[in-house]
């Protein structure tokens, strides 16, 4: 086990050597240039280039990758260049939406599309179970940005029970903040149960018809037991993977949703920070992204061990 | 039927504005003290620092923290701000005498003296893009007393004292000890206080208790500036439709920038003040003139010959409330409004075209148009446009990048032959860098930079406008642009914030708001 853990480790530090000098390459090679960006469109060429001087972008790439990786290093993400502050700074400040905000539409997902599932492969073939499907397949149609503006037009700028935008302003209080939360989080809750909902649907189906529920059904066992205690347990396996996933995504900044609904999240950070072309900003956030995303599969798969007893590393 | 139906909607709008008559609202009767707004604005602004910086959102939100030494009135004529009265010129205009307004103090508590203006006008003109361009005519700033400065020129220069009026790329006045390439500390002598910036989340500004307002009535920007409001909130808000839902629901008061699309439905809320500002700018397709075939008169007055510019309009901005298909490079009332080579315009000839292209010897090289989509009304045009084109026998290839991709590529000749970008209408023309040799468009005409010089040099008002309308004929006559036409802009105001006056550059000091 530990074996396997240090084994892991070492994985995941040569998969983010490797996001890491992806990333810096990528970012590097697209055009744009924030000099340009941040003086304006009446600035001179010159006017350009003396401000890339002063940013150090005028030097050699690989001077300005060894700097960003003797950096990193050292725990230093850089600064960025239009906020003027830290970006380990600028990245904890947009922490709070997006955890609360993966949070809750995660709890909506699970809430709406497990039971849902379950209920569905136990009934399959009912009126329930085709609605289900029906349904799921409709989310996972709907693009997030179309749910959230006709949830804005109903809840906001229809009944007024609801902001449409933003995350309170500087006195808004905890409960403020959340309240800001509803729409966005009911959005992507919503879409999100789509895939949650037919995983479970499907991971179910695959266990009801094994032997052990069968036996447990002969045994009497009432069928409350024979779906949570019997086959539910054994069909976790995949719905925590699809579980997992959907987490990494959301806490990964949902980008649509934070932008349509003007949330400060990670999300809208990095689509900032892509137009603006603040390359200190895009690089660590899609350096923590990644980070996130590695340490997330590790988890789910540590997960498994308790999940499943079969499960041997 | 829905298009009259519109045109009925907008016909009646709280406000339809003009740019020169919305300048005269002036501060309500009975003026509420106190009070929070929330603005919304298109995004965040790059930098506070609006010396450095040509972006319009920049000088819009920084205008309320610094000051310039004047300002534009109604009229758009420069009138004094931190400066007491206007500056007295000697030595045939190469010397020129500015004195300070007393009293006038920092948000740090510090007062203003020469020392502050002498020490802002020189970071100005090192820094600042529009600064520089007069840096070779500026030769010196120097404090004569506490309260008075001179500035020494080489010669005459006429646009001195718009330049020292424009809330972009602006001659902000700042703490002599605060100046330095970087500004690190937002200390300016306006009617706000920066209280707190958290990007992508607000800017929120705050009522400067020590301010002292210039004297007399409210004029366009100059004239007295209350401070009512208790705070101004910025909030940043790029997606179009969620600024129009968020003012919808009540929960912002002001709104710039939104989409024309969403008229009626601003017009069917109740306590919102939809507001059209007519005529805001005006989009252009620049030339490359520096490589390539647009190099060449004949294909360049090829373009002029081909597009129609009214569909062009049409496509971009839908109603005609929107849009006005007008080729000269001011709309009246600007006093810059004129005839000259007007004629060229708007011809949608496309034998004419296959002529020019013919006269020109065009081998059929594709004519790289260089768009972006984050201002729609780009793309759109562009495509309407690579129509119009084709017809007239230009194999056309569209580029669609990003504004930051587009700003970037048009500093390298080797990758474009047209790129689109617009402009809101500059008080003074020689504001606009388009005629500038150092612009991308490259336009390094003899004739022009003559007419150019002459038009900078001279003092009189009237002979400018005869000069301006010359270098007008040029325009029209070398193509160095294709100006497409004017376009409205459409904002939204609750109706119970009071006594703004609507400036292309929205200000908020003398608003109010109703309990």
């Amino acid at each position: 086990m530990l074996a396997y853990i240090v084994k892991r480790f070492i994985g995941m530090l040569v998969v983010m050597f490797l996001v890491v000098t992806a990333v810096f390459i990528i970012v590097r090679m697209t055009p744009g240039d924030p000099a340009a960006v941040m003086l304006g469109p009446d600035a001179t060429t010159a006017d350009v280039q003396a401000l890339r001087q002063r940013l150090g972008l005028d030097r050699p790439i690989i001077v300005q990758y060894l700097q960003f990786f003797g950096n990193l290093l050292t725990g230093d993400l850089g600064r960025s260049i239009f906020l003027n502050a830290p970006v380990t700074q600028v990245l904890a400040a947009r922490a709070e939406p997006t955890l609360f905000l993966t949070l809750f539409s995660l709890l909506i997902a699970v809430g709406i599309a497990v039971p849902a599932g379950v209920y569905a492969a136990c009934h399959r073939g009912s009126l329930f179970d085709q609605a289900a499907l029906a349904f799921a397949m409709l989310l996972a149609s709907i693009p997030s940005f179309w749910m959230g503006l006709v949830l804005i037009q109903i809840f906001a700028s229809g009944l007024g029970w609801l902001p449409a935008s933003g995350y309170g302003g500087p006195d808004a209080s905890f409960g403020e903040r959340l309240r800001h939360l509803a729409l966005p989080a009911v959005t992507l809750g919503v879409v999100s149960s789509a895939l949650i909902l037919r995983f479970t649907r499907a991971s179910m189906l695959d266990v009801l018809g094994d032997d052990y529920v069968r036996t447990a059904r002969s045994k009497g066992a009432s069928e409350f037991v024979v779906v949570m205690k019997h086959a539910f347990k054994n069909a976790l396996v995949p719905i925590v993977t699809v579980i997992g996933l959907t987490a990494a995504l959301l806490a990964a900044g949902a980008v649509v949703t934070e932008t349509v609904f003007g949330l400060p999240g990670v999300g809208s950070l990095v689509v900032n920070a892509v137009l603006r072309r603040d390359y200190p900003v895009i690089e660590a956030t899609l350096l923590v992204v990644a980070g996130l995303y590695v340490l997330i599969n590790f988890l789910i798969d540590l997960m498994y061990l308790a999940i499943d007893p079969r499960v041997r590393f | 039927m829905v298009r009259f139906r519109s045109r009925l909607a907008i016909a009646g709008v709280a406000l339809v504005a003009c740019a020169g008559s919305l300048l005269a609202q002036g501060a309500p009767a009975t003026v509420t003290k106190g009070g929070v707004i929330d603005v919304s604005t298109i995004g965040e602004p790059p930098t506070l620092d609006s010396m450095v910086s040509t972006a319009d959102i920049v000088g819009m939100i920084s205008q309320h923290i610094f000051e310039t030494l004047y300002t534009f009135d109604e009229k758009w004529s420069p009138q004094p701000l931190l400066a007491d009265g206007m500056p007295t010129f000697a030595d045939e205009g190469k010397s020129v005498t500015i004195k300070l307004r007393s009293g006038v103090k920092f948000h740090d508590g510090s007062d203003f003296d020469a020392d502050d203006a002498v020490a802002s006008l020189n970071r100005w003109l090192t820094l600042s893009p529009r600064g520089k361009s007069v840096a070779g005519t500026v030769t010196k700033v120097d404090k004569v007393d506490a309260l008075t400065i001179r500035l020494t020129l080489t010669g005459p220069l006429a646009p001195l004292l718009p330049l020292l009026s424009f809330n972009n790329s602006a001659a902000i006045m700042l703490p002599s000890d605060k100046v330095g390439p970087q500004m690190t500390e937002t200390v300016g002598t306006g009617p706000y206080r920066l209280m707190e910036r958290k990007p992508d989340q607000y800017i929120r500004l705050g009522r400067f208790d020590g301010y002292k307002s210039p004297p007399g009535a409210a004029d366009g920007y100059a004239g007295a500036r209350g401070n009512h409001l208790d705070e101004i909130r910025f909030v940043p808000v790029p997606d179009a439709n969620s600024r129009v839902e968020a003012m919808l629901a009540g929960q912002h008061q002001y709104s710039e920038s939104m989409p024309v699309e969403s008229i009626d439905r601003l017009k069917g809320k109740a306590g919102i003040a939809p507001i059209i500002l007519k005529p805001f700018g005006f989009p252009i397709f620049a030339m490359n003139m520096r490589k390539g075939i647009m190099t060449s008169l004949d294909l360049r007055r090829a373009v002029q010959a081909a597009l129609g510019p009214e569909d062009m309009l049409a496509a971009a901005f839908g109603e005609k409330d929107f849009y006005t298909a007008n080729g000269s490079l001011y709309p009246k009332p600007f006093i810059w409004n004129s005839d000259a080579g007007v004629k060229a315009y708007g011809q949608a000839n496309a034998k004419a075209a296959a002529d020019l292209l013919k006269a020109g010897k065009y081998d059929g090289s594709p004519l790289r148009i260089l768009t972006s989509r984050q201002y729609e009304f780009h793309f759109k045009m562009a495509q309407v446009a690579a129509e119009y084109l084709k017809a007239g026998g230009f194999k056309v290839q569209l580029d669609v990048v990003d504004w930051a991709t587009l700003t970037q590529r048009r500093g390298n000749p080797d990758l474009w032959d047209i790129f689109i970008t617009h402009s809101p209408f500059l008080p003074e023309p020689s504001l606009n860098s388009v005629y500038a040799d150092s612009s991308p468009i490259g336009w390094t005409n003899a004739k022009k930079n003559e007419v150019l010089a002459a038009f900078n040099k001279e003092l009189d008002p009237a002979k400018r406008v005869a000069i301006f309308a010359e270098l007008q004929g040029l325009i029209f006559a070398d193509v160095p642009f294709y100006k497409v036409g004017d376009f409205n802009a459409l904002r939204a105001r609750s109706v119970k914030l009071k006594g703004m006056n609507e400036l292309p550059w929205p200000a908020f000091w003398n608003a109010s708001l109703d309990k």
